[in-house]
């Protein structure tokens, strides 16, 4: 038996594993990388978007309450006269001429009360309008020129009702809810393969105590365990993780001891047995990496699953709060204002029904990828 | 090499079969001809993937999604390859039928042999279900079913699997068929219930002048049954010719190796000097099933007040056919299995029903191999950390590098490439499989090796070479084996002592050379007829 030194030191190539072959699969299901592609995009504009938007999310535009969404950068052109008007009334003062040019309001104005250059203010003050100035005052203060810049803004997805700009709520509400939809799912999945695996292997007693535990957990009306959560520890966001996590591991328990009860008559298993390799080793090398197809199959099934809980939870008033929100918050709100105001519900619609797609196209495709016999 | 006549039932001209796999194109089948003519039996012979069950599904349109045909298959002049589901149903099933290997999953457990047989006849148009019903009384006893009246009402599951496959053949019989494709019929069979399926199937043939075709692996089966042989090798059909010429005088040279591969040899018989590795008195193993609530427990035993006595550097085969309590003993003397009396003394140590710790420094020595090589190694560990699992739990202080200096060198000693350890089980053959399931239990130096059937699942000649290793491994290093199997030719190649188990009691027990000498009890002899072994 001669092992010389070159064999030790270059290492064999690696083979193929079932996950390569997996992968492969998966990569030549169309729907499948479509949805990939999708759910990326959608995660790196929730990620990134909301820095790049010239609005912060909680920023409220008092005179653009309810705009629609375009293109076209507001205000819009027949919208700026009025709110001159409307601003030079309140500061009590009556138009004489009146010039747009170039991004800029050139005015002259009179007024019964004597003009100083602070009630600039009253313009700046508007939304619409930016380095207000009052020049020229004549020397009875009665009358003056007044020039104004005109900001303008894009609200590409509309605003809110408290004028929020859409856009940038959209995609802080994504981060919010793909945040919810990974780590409660993570949790869920972390505890349910640790505890179906155990359970299933282990067998006999401790089976059986390990599976009422769930059962009992099964029998908790969901909304009484949350409520019951919020009233302990007081609204919080980390709440929503252990709530969701906290019931949503049960199903995944129950699959993987199913998984596991197959898996532990297999020969592999018991070759590991008859080797006196202790329950933690078989748990860890055999049982656990081959429940994991099932188990990355019921994953993307369960994203989508706790992103709509979360919406759920939140259209009760139970789940993240105001300025913060998330899309089942925006849908709420938008559902509310789905008379004249329909974009409110659209673009967060669109955004949260493309994940939960992409999720079980993804689904989909694992599943065909990882079970190639059970097409 | 009889020519194409108008006797030719079915006629296979120039098929080919290719797979579109990820990989690219797989061709299964390259170019076939076979023909079939009325009445005669015909067998296609080859070993694992040479293409040989491929064919015959092509020829019946029952390929998987991703397979492509070309060529002609006629039945009786007309071309039947590629033609409607419709069209293939009303040859397919009625007058060309199959039986497939697997009898414990080919029925379904839901329905009554009784629905499952009349079910094809009704839809085939030619029985109403009053009919058939009849009908399938007269099958059942056509193909020796006892009291077929009342079993044609019983479940699949209370049928033994000899059973099951005689429905299997009643079902492809009860249209009148002219050709009954059987596919590996009796390969999942005991070997004696093997010979009464057989001799049904001739008898069959005899009463109602079908044509059979034989798909194999087993030679023996086909020198007995068939008129014309097809030896087929990774998709073509190497040699054919009468069964006679071909047994008598092979031209290929595949076909004589496939003859030449039945294990031979014997083993030389240990002094009885040598220290005795295990000794075990009247071991019996129970298990226990529930009846219901306050109910005794019903008590099966599996084995039954069973000694043995085995010296190191001795094979004890144990032989009996499935249910025969032969794998329970196995693992009962492991202490796999807990033991409800006798005791098992390992090296001076008794070891019954010994502590969890106790035993955790004996199982380095004392080892088991499996017989389904694609079952026992775990799909998600690549080759090095299968073979060398073992030393996690034995001798931990290694390091990775020493742990894989030791895979290595137990691969080599398996005459396996050691850069494949980086590979994962489902890129081997099962010969190869079955290496790296002996290399595993190598790397630890074992002292006592149970084998459980390794070599069923194997290939004639991949046997032969596996076999070989095991002798080899055991000259080398000592070894003591207990091996268990049904497969009589094995057991004769690899043990000097032998034991004959039927029901979970010794029937008989002796030198392995006066037991397949001379047999003394009707069991073993009925074994050793049914095997038809040849002369050693």
């Amino acid at each position: 038996m001669s092992v010389t030194s070159d064999q030790l030191k270059e290492a064999p190539k690696m083979g193929r594993s079932l996950w390569d072959d997996a992968r492969d699969r998966l990569l030549a299901n169309k729907a499948a990388v479509t949805s990939l592609i999708v759910l990326a995009v959608i995660t790196l504009l929730s990620v990134v978007g909301p820095m790049l938007t010239p609005h912060p999310y909680d920023q409220v535009y008092r005179d653009y309450v309810k705009k629609p969404a375009s293109l076209e950068a507001y205000p819009k052109q027949d919208e700026i006269q009025p709110a001159f008007a409307k601003i030079a009334k309140r500061a009590r003062m009556t138009i004489d001429s009146y010039e747009l040019n170039d991004g800029k309001v050139t005015a002259t104005v009179t007024s019964r009360r004597k003009l100083d250059e602070r009630y600039a203010r009253y313009f700046d003050r508007s939304d619409l309008f930016e380095s207000a100035a009052i020049s020229n005052i004549s020397s009875d203060k009665k009358s003056a020129t007044v020039t104004a810049d005109i900001q303008y803004m894009h609200f590409y997805f509309g605003t809110d009702a408290n004028g929020r700009d859409m856009l940038t709520r959209t995609l802080i509400a994504g981060r919010v809810s793909l945040t919810i939809g990974l780590l409660a799912t993570f949790v869920a999945i972390s505890i349910g393969v640790f505890w179906g695996a155990a359970s299933g292997y282990f067998g006999g007693r401790v089976d059986l105590v390990m599976m009422r535990v769930v059962d009992i957990l099964y029998s908790l009306p969901f909304i009484f365990f949350v409520i019951m959560l919020v009233v302990f520890f007081g609204r919080n966001f980390v709440l929503m993780f252990i709530a969701v996590g906290a019931v949503e591991w049960l199903d995944m328990a129950r699959i993987v001891r199913g998984q596991t009860l197959s898996i532990k008559r297999q020969e592999y298993v018991q070759a590991a047995e008859a080797m006196g390799v202790e329950g933690g080793g078989i748990l860890k090398r055999h049982i656990i990496p081959n429940t994991l197809g099932p188990v990355v199959i019921y994953m993307t099934l369960l994203v989508p699953k706790v992103i709509l809980l979360e919406s759920f939870l939140s259209f009760l008033g139970l789940g993240v709060q105001e300025p913060m929100t998330s899309w089942g918050v925006l849908i709420s709100e938008g559902a509310r204002n789905l008379q004249g105001a329909a974009w409110m519900l659209v673009f967060p619609a669109i955004f949260l029904t493309s994940t939960l797609f992409a999720l079980n196209f993804i689904g989909d495709g694992l599943r065909d990828a990882l079970d190639p016999k059970d097409r | 090499m009889s020519k194409i006549n108008e006797n030719t039932v079915l006629e296979i001209d120039t098929l080919k079969v290719d797979f579109e796999t990820n990989t690219g194109m797989v061709h299964a089948v390259k170019g076939v001809n076979i023909h079939v003519d009325s009445g005669e039996t015909v067998a296609i012979v080859g070993e694992s993937g040479s293409g040989k069950s491929q064919t015959m599904m092509a020829a019946m349109g029952l390929l998987a999604g991703n397979g492509i045909t070309h060529g002609e298959v006629r039945y009786r002049g007309t071309n039947i390859l590629g033609s409607s589901i419709r069209q293939l149903n009303k040859i397919r099933g009625a007058k060309v039928t199959m039986i497939f290997q697997e009898p414990m999953t080919s029925l379904d457990p839901l329905y009554t042999i009784e629905r499952q047989l009349c079910e094809p006849m009704v839809e085939h148009g030619e029985y109403t279900w009053a009919t058939a019903k009849k009908r399938a009384v007269e099958l059942l006893e056509l193909v020796g079913i006892p009291e077929p009246a009342r079993k044609v009402k019983a479940f699949p599951y209370e049928m033994s699997g000899g059973q099951r496959q005689r429905v299997m053949i009643a079902m492809a019989l009860a249209n009148d068929p002219d050709i009954l494709i059987a596919d590996e019929p009796t390969t999942a069979l005991d070997v004696t219930t093997q010979a009464q399926i057989l001799e049904l199937m001739a008898d069959l043939q005899k009463r109602l002048g079908m044509a059979v075709v034989f798909i194999t692996h087993d030679l023996g089966i086909v020198e007995r049954i068939s008129d014309r042989v097809y030896v087929m090798k990774s998709g073509e059909v190497v040699e054919e010719g009468n069964t006679k010429e071909i047994f008598g005088n092979p031209q290929h040279e595949y076909t004589k190796m496939l003859l030449d591969a039945e294990p031979t040899g014997s083993k030389a018989v240990v002094p009885d000097s040598n220290p005795i590795v295990l000794d075990a008195k009247d071991v019996r193993v129970e298990f226990e099933t529930e009846t219901g609530f306050l109910k005794p427990n019903h008590v099966l035993r599996a084995v039954n007040d069973i000694s043995m006595e085995v010296r190191e550097g001795q094979t004890l085969g144990i032989v009996g056919e499935s249910g025969s309590g032969k794998s329970t003993l196995g693992r009962a003397v492991l202490q796999l299995l807990p033991t409800a009396g006798g005791r098992v003394v390992y090296l001076g140590n008794d070891i019954t029903g010994a502590a969890k710790k106790k035993m955790q420094p004996l199982r380095k020595e004392m080892q088991l191999i499996f017989q389904d090589p694609f079952g026992s190694l775990s799909p998600r560990m690549t080759v090095g950390q299968i073979i060398t699992e073992g030393l996690l739990v034995h001798e931990p202080q290694l390091s990775a590098k020493e742990r894989d200096l030791r895979a290595i060198q137990a691969l080599e000693e398996v005459s396996m490439d050691p850069a494949m350890r980086n590979r994962y089980p489902h890129e081997f053959s099962g010969g190869q499989r079955q290496r790296i399931a002996i290399a595993r239990t190598m790397i630890l130096n074992p002292k006592l090796v149970v084998l459980d059937e390794p070599t069923s699942a194997l290939d004639r000649t991949v046997q032969k070479q596996v076999v070989e290793l095991l002798r080899n491994l055991q000259k080398e290093h000592g070894l003591t084996y207990l091996f268990i199997s049904h497969d009589l030719a094995v057991v004769r190649a690899m043990s000097d002592t032998v034991m004959v188990m039927q029901k979970g009691e010794v029937v008989e027990k002796g030198l392995a050379e006066e037991i397949f000498s001379n047999p003394k009890e009707d069991y073993t002899k009925e074994l050793l007829a049914a095997a038809a072994l040849k002369p050693a």
